[in-house]
């Protein structure tokens, strides 16, 4: 079973339209992993219907026992996150400035703090409409991606794809550069890198390749939008050229991705013709670059 | 020698796991006495944060001389492997314990130089 | 006044909106603009200004001092982070794990972790006329935006006075930074656009902005034929829909090449003057 890693660094490239589109083609030889937990859209193409979902919990949160509190103020004296106000005489903890450090708790004399688990949100399996499983996840208002959930994400995928003998997990992998793309990444047997001519599309490309690099994955590039701007497009031509990236593909700036989100459809699913064919040739460049 | 493989499984013909912070088990393997010791790392899966750094300094505790693994660790998890002078080799991401271990042997990895 | 200007997921059109809002005001306001996207800080690829300050930004971790240390292990046992962990004889300090809350230091019984400043970031002005721009960019490595957003609110803060309209774009998503940047803004745009994804992004974006007790406001991108799909689920939250930026190739095209946007689109231009009469009317910016 190989993994296959979709990543950007920058929103907005099309790479959940991509990624969803490359599950269609896969179809029921892949499972599929959201870990781009922050814009968690892929659901809304894939009609997913639940099998299984738990709640996870991540990080730490401390709790006062007004009970045992004898507000002698310790606690708030060491915190330095200004977390630990007094609101009617008892000092009380405020969940969105806790950053879970414990230090409140290995000072309180009276063992009033305990530091409690959170529950962050939740992570389901679902059947989608075209033939394969999604692992996705949902996060509350404050909580953070993390490499826990990453890895939480793709290990049910991986297990599904075991027990249901599938030849790949597909990971729509997370934004940025911070340890939930670490998480994305390690393990990967390739990265498909979709980027866009803009300044700031570049910019992000180098970015998060930097941290591919480290891991010496195999990768690719799709350029999205190529026609937007011809100049930035050879610029990230010639930087492919450097890295030794292979160019998958170019993709023009088209109306289809917006619609085809309307419809709740993937791209190919749209335009049978000049985007099927395009993207079904990257997906079976990217299944021959794997498999050797 | 003590040689430290990531390892899905806790035998000769378990699967390498390519993750190194997260990997399931570790697997060490002495070669002086031809003996097998496994831990347990799935208790990693509670941290958010951090895992290679902590993984990393579990191979110390185990005695491990040598690394073998399959992508590699990140940033901070190749800090602490630097600093514990254990010599780290990749590409044995989709073999058997086995099968990495003659790969090593024969040269057939490459090592990580730290940077 | 102090406006944020955030949205649920990337690539939505904040930078396109605030940066061509700040310079749109800033011809009868003095305006500064900044930018708190930290980790990606693109902003300033689309204004051209001339840069006046440069300054490091801080943030405190924990030193090791060997000779003081007798290797009891505390600090290690007292980070819920794993951010100082003992290696031998060694104590390692990965201050990108540090959250700077000093527990370790206080906690060690021979004062062998005094904290220390280490860098995190570089903080730039620049400036013409009546427009500034503040931004901050963490050092690569550094994974923690919010130390670096505070900084650079304080500096915002404490460097211009109570007249000048301040802009805030905000870092995407619904977690810690966003709550970060826009906690202490007095009024939140929401920017989303009419798609299926638009929508889901925007209701987690209303989400947080209600969890925080926030006045906000949308402004939809790339509007088009399908605005009815933000607009039915704004009018049934009686969130007010304040302007519609107009779907076009051409500002897709200016956008990439990092050029301003209204001065050669009218229909953007006209749309910049809804969000100023708002401004004006209705959170009486003068």
């Amino acid at each position: 079973m190989k993994e296959i890693v979709v990543i950007s660094g920058k929103g907005g490239t099309g790479k959940t339209s991509i990624t969803a589109s490359l599950a269609y083609l896969g179809g029921k030889d892949l499972v599929l992993a959201d870990c781009d937990v922050d814009a968690a859209d892929m659901h809304l193409l894939m009609q997913p219907e639940k099998i299984k979902s738990e709640d996870f919990y991540s990080g730490l949160l401390a709790k006062i026992d007004p009970e045992l509190c004898t507000n002698c103020g310790i606690c708030a004296n060491v915190c330095r996150f200004n977390a630990i106000p007094v609101i009617n005489n008892q000092h009380i903890i405020k969940p969105l400035d806790c950053e879970g450090c414990g230090y409140c708790e290995k000072v309180c004399p009276e063992k009033a703090i305990i530091m409690e688990e959170q529950n962050v949100g939740f992570w389901q399996i679902s059947n989608t409409r075209i033939n394969n499983k999604l692992v996705h996840a949902r996060l509350g208002i404050g909580a953070e991606n993390s490499g826990k959930l990453v890895a939480k994400v793709k290990n049910e995928a991986k297990q599904l794809a075991k027990t249901d003998n599938k030849k790949y997990v597909l990971i729509d992998g997370s934004p940025g550069v911070g340890c939930s793309v670490v998480s994305s990444l390690s393990g990967a047997n390739y990265v498909l890198l979709v980027t866009e001519p803009t300044v700031s599309g570049i910019h992000d490309l180098r970015r998060v390749y930097t941290l591919v690099k480290k891991f010496s994955i195999k990768a690719g590039c799709i350029i999205n939008k190529y026609d937007l701007n011809y100049a930035k497009t050879q610029e990230i031509i010639d930087y492919l050229q450097e890295e030794n990236i292979e160019h998958i593909a170019s993709l023009p700036y088209d109306e289809i991705f917006i619609k085809a989100i309307h419809s709740g459809k993937t791209i190919v699913e749209y335009d049978k013709e000049y985007f099927y064919e395009k993207l079904k040739e990257c997906w079976n460049r990217i299944l021959e670059l794997i498999e050797n | 020698m003590k040689i430290a493989f990531t390892t899905k499984g806790i035998n000769w013909d378990s699967k390498i796991d390519p993750r190194f912070g997260r990997t399931e088990y570790i697997l060490v393997y002495n070669e002086e006495n031809n003996e097998f010791f496994n831990y347990d790392n799935r208790e990693i899966e509670k941290e958010a944060h951090g895992a290679g750094p902590q993984t990393s300094q579990k191979l110390f505790e185990l005695g491990a001389k040598i690394l073998v693994t399959g992508n590699g660790p990140g940033g901070n998890a190749a800090t602490v492997l630097e600093k514990a002078g254990i010599k780290t080799f990749v590409g044995a991401g989709e073999m058997t314990v086995k099968e990495a271990y003659e790969a090593y042997q024969e040269n057939k990895l490459n090592e990580l130089q730290w940077s | 006044m102090k406006i944020a200007i955030a949205s649920g997921k990337g690539g939505t059109g904040k930078t396109t909106l605030s940066t061509n809002l700040a310079k749109y005001l800033s011809k009868e306001f003095e305006v500064v603009l900044t930018d708190l996207d930290v980790e990606e800080p693109n902003s300033g690829l689309f204004l051209n200004l001339d840069e006046i300050l440069e300054e490091d930004k801080f943030k405190m971790i924990p030193k090791w001092i060997e000779d003081k240390c007798t290797l009891c292990g505390i600090c290690q046992k007292s980070c819920n982070y794993h951010a100082v962990i003992q290696l031998g004889e060694m104590i390692l300090v990965f201050p990108e794990l540090c959250h700077s809350c000093y527990a370790c230091s206080e906690l060690c019984p021979e004062e062998a972790l005094p904290m220390i400043k280490q860098k995190m970031g570089v903080l730039k002005q620049f400036k013409t006329d009546k427009l500034n721009f503040v931004e901050s960019r963490l050092e690569i490595g550094q994974e923690q935006a919010v130390p670096l957003i505070k900084e650079t609110n304080n500096f915002v803060e404490n460097n211009f006075g109570k007249e000048v309209l301040k802009i805030y774009d905000s870092p995407p998503g619904t977690s810690c930074p966003v709550i970060e940047a826009t906690k202490n803004a007095d009024f939140v745009f929401l920017v989303t656009e009419p798609t299926p994804f638009g929508l889901n992004d925007l209701q987690l974006a209303v989400e947080t902005m209600r969890e925080l007790n926030k006045d906000f406001g949308v402004v939809v991108n790339r509007s088009d034929s399908n605005n009815k799909l933000i607009s039915d689920y704004c009018d049934s939250q009686k969130i007010k829909i304040i302007a519609n930026i107009p779907n076009k190739r051409e500002i897709a095209e200016l956008y990439s090449s990092g050029e301003e946007i209204y001065s050669k689109v009218p229909e953007f231009a006209v749309e910049l003057k809804k969000i100023k009469s708002f401004l004006i009317n209705e959170l009486k910016v003068d």
